[in-house]
């Protein structure tokens, strides 16, 4: 590819570099470790909050595979896409405030601390810290094999080179930088997300000649492209509205999602993460999903939907604009790596190390451990992602909404039903990971549903059924919990 | 500050945040219903029979932009006049 593409993205890396090294400031005056590499010490202002929360979630799909099904099916997948409208409001409102004032009254750091005071419970702790490992660890190597594709494609460098390229980049301000680097270079590659997509959009409508003239094309070729169902009818409502569940309000499950729900520094400013954070995921969601069905009017006849983006970036704008605008994907995939890269760091350094392993362990050697082990998780995805495991692959295919149906209830239940115990949280989450590889493996999209749904019925059901069950067997532990996180 | 002696009740503030929480399901809800009803109320009849707003398929415009300008502006209304701020420190509890 010619330079004046690769010149944008240049600047871009070193502009996230430079955040890095200013985010390494705070972490050496700072007096809580912890808090700040893996929280950024709570100060989170309300537009860096819906930024690293978008951001964070948009990922490689968002910008790449996304409109690629769109520019197949047609306008039904923007219509699936915008079920992610909700992940701008749901999240905050509902883990909100709660989540915040009962987070500070145990001071957790993580999403795990939080699971651990709530229902005082090493099993819980267990599944769940290795849910998170197995699980996040494998969706960053996808993440990062996405990443160095896309340089590949755009520089022409071979694939090992660019997966080089790639991981120095993330690793280097991950680990200088903590937490309070992610969420301000997430600000960074939020703001070209944004701005890419609203380029990218512009620049094919005109380039189709008006959105009538597209729309038109798109129905001679196929009326369907133009229906809410599908360019095959394959899109039924049942189908569709099931995504509601996987991407809307089952995004709350997440624990890269949730743990920025306790970040923030004041209820201002989750008040105004919540409006930035609607208007920018709506914005993003329609903008990329409606380019990806408007690029097959202007370039019809692409067969690999992955090329769609990159393809009609350079077709419809200036190459030194299309560079810019490529520097979006690449702004999703690095946003969302680096927090499950410091997020997998965090389980295993706070959740397994702190708790069970050495719990007296200095402040020095806390922090050379909290690095020590970023680095060296970021050398294993990099091995990894050089040539995927085929277990890796597998994994990953489920840890989207495997990791939903594991942690929704025991976070959400467990913030709001007092009566919710550690048996409850634990069948809940085995039963959530266990149906949801089953349903996948052996009956995928059961009843025309997509296949998260039934196992966030199950697990709920198992949360709720054996809590109630067990009601005697915790009664001394539930009451101190309440003790501790509800009264005052 | 905390008070630990005398009858223990639930932190107030928690009456906030189970509000508000309730306020996020609400809007999920009528984001739904505006998302569904238009779709595909207006966007189950065969494609002949559509009718254009700003050369988009009436049911598109309606279900993912005009419905999603809606549920932004419900948003910002929930925010400004519904939802309380409330202190997070501790040292600031009374």
């Amino acid at each position: 590819m010619n330079g004046e593409v690769v010149i944008p993205l240049i600047i871009f890396l070193v502009i996230i570099f430079l955040i890095g090294f200013y985010a390494s400031t705070h972490l050496k005056s700072t007096s809580n470790f912890l808090q700040e590499y893996f929280l950024g010490s709570r100060q989170l202002g309300g537009f860096i909050l819906a930024m690293t929360m978008i951001a964070t979630y948009g990922s490689a799909s968002s910008f790449i595979g996304g409109p690629g099904v769109a520019y197949t099916l047609g306008l039904g997948w923007v219509l699936l896409s915008m079920t992610q409208l909700a992940t701008g409001y749901f999240v905050l409102s509902v883990l909100g405030k709660k989540f915040a004032i009962m987070a500070r009254k145990i001071r957790a750091v993580t999403l795990i601390d939080f699971l651990k005071e709530r229902y005082e419970s090493k099993g819980v702790v267990i599944l769940s810290a290795l849910s998170i490992i197995i699980f996040l660890f494998s969706a960053m190597a996808a993440q990062w094999v996405g990443g160095a594709r896309l340089i590949e494609s755009l520089t022409g460098l071979p694939y090992t080179g660019a997966l080089f390229i790639f991981a120095v980049s993330v690793l280097v301000y991950v680990i200088i930088g903590g937490f309070r680097a992610v969420a301000i270079t997430d600000t960074v590659q939020g703001i070209v997300m944004l701005g890419g997509t609203l380029v990218i959009l512009i620049g094919t409508i005109v380039a189709g000649g008006g959105v009538e003239t597209i729309v038109a094309t798109l129905a001679t070729e196929n009326p369907d492209l133009i229906s809410p169902f599908g360019a095959d009818r394959s899109l039924t409502p049942l189908y569709v509205s099931s995504f509601w569940i996987l991407v809307g309000v089952g995004v709350v499950g997440l624990p890269q999602v949730a743990v920025r729900a306790m970040s923030y520094k004041s209820s201002k400013g989750m008040h105004r993460a919540l409006i930035i954070g609607t208007v920018v995921v709506g914005v993003i969601m329609l903008g990329m999903h409606l380019t990806g069905v408007f690029a097959r009017a202007v370039l019809p006849g692409i067969e690999v939907g992955d090329t769609v983006m990159p393809r009609i970036a350079l077709e419809v704008l200036p190459s030194w604009l299309a560079g810019i605008v490529l520097a979006a994907p690449m702004a999703a995939i690095m946003s969302t790596v680096d927090s499950l890269l410091l997020l997998v760091s965090s389980a295993i350094v706070k959740d397994v190390y702190l708790n069970y392993v050495k719990p007296d362990a200095s402040d020095q050697t806390i922090k050379r451990f909290s690095v020590g082990i970023t680095a060296v998780l970021g050398v294993l995805v990099f091995a990894m992602a050089v040539n995927p495991p085929e277990l890796l692959i597998w994994l990953n295919l489920f840890s989207f909404g495997g990791l939903e149906a594991a942690f929704i209830w025991p976070v959400v239940m467990g913030l709001y039903w007092k009566r919710g115990n550690a048996s409850g949280a634990m069948a809940s989450i085995l039963v959530g990971v266990g149906s949801y590889i089953g349903f996948n493996t052996f009956m995928p999209n059961a009843f025309g549903m997509h296949t998260v749904v039934l196992p966030v019925l199950l697990s709920l059901i198992s949360y709720v059924g054996v809590s109630l069950m067990t009601v005697k067997k915790h009664a001394a532990v539930q009451t101190a919990v309440e003790w501790k996180l509800w009264k005052v | 500050m905390k008070q630990h002696e005398g009858s223990p009740k639930d932190d107030p503030r928690y009456r906030v945040a189970n509000r508000e929480a309730l306020i996020g399901v609400g809007l999920v809800l009528i984001n739904f219903i505006l998302w569904y009803g238009f779709a595909y109320g207006f966007g189950s009849k065969p494609v002949e029979e559509y009718s254009y707003i700003w050369g988009l398929p009436a049911w598109f415009f309606y279900s993912c932009l005009l419905g999603t300008g809606v549920v932004i502006v419900l948003v910002i209304l929930a925010v400004v006049f519904l939802f309380k701020e409330v202190p997070f420190d501790e040292e600031e509890d009374q």
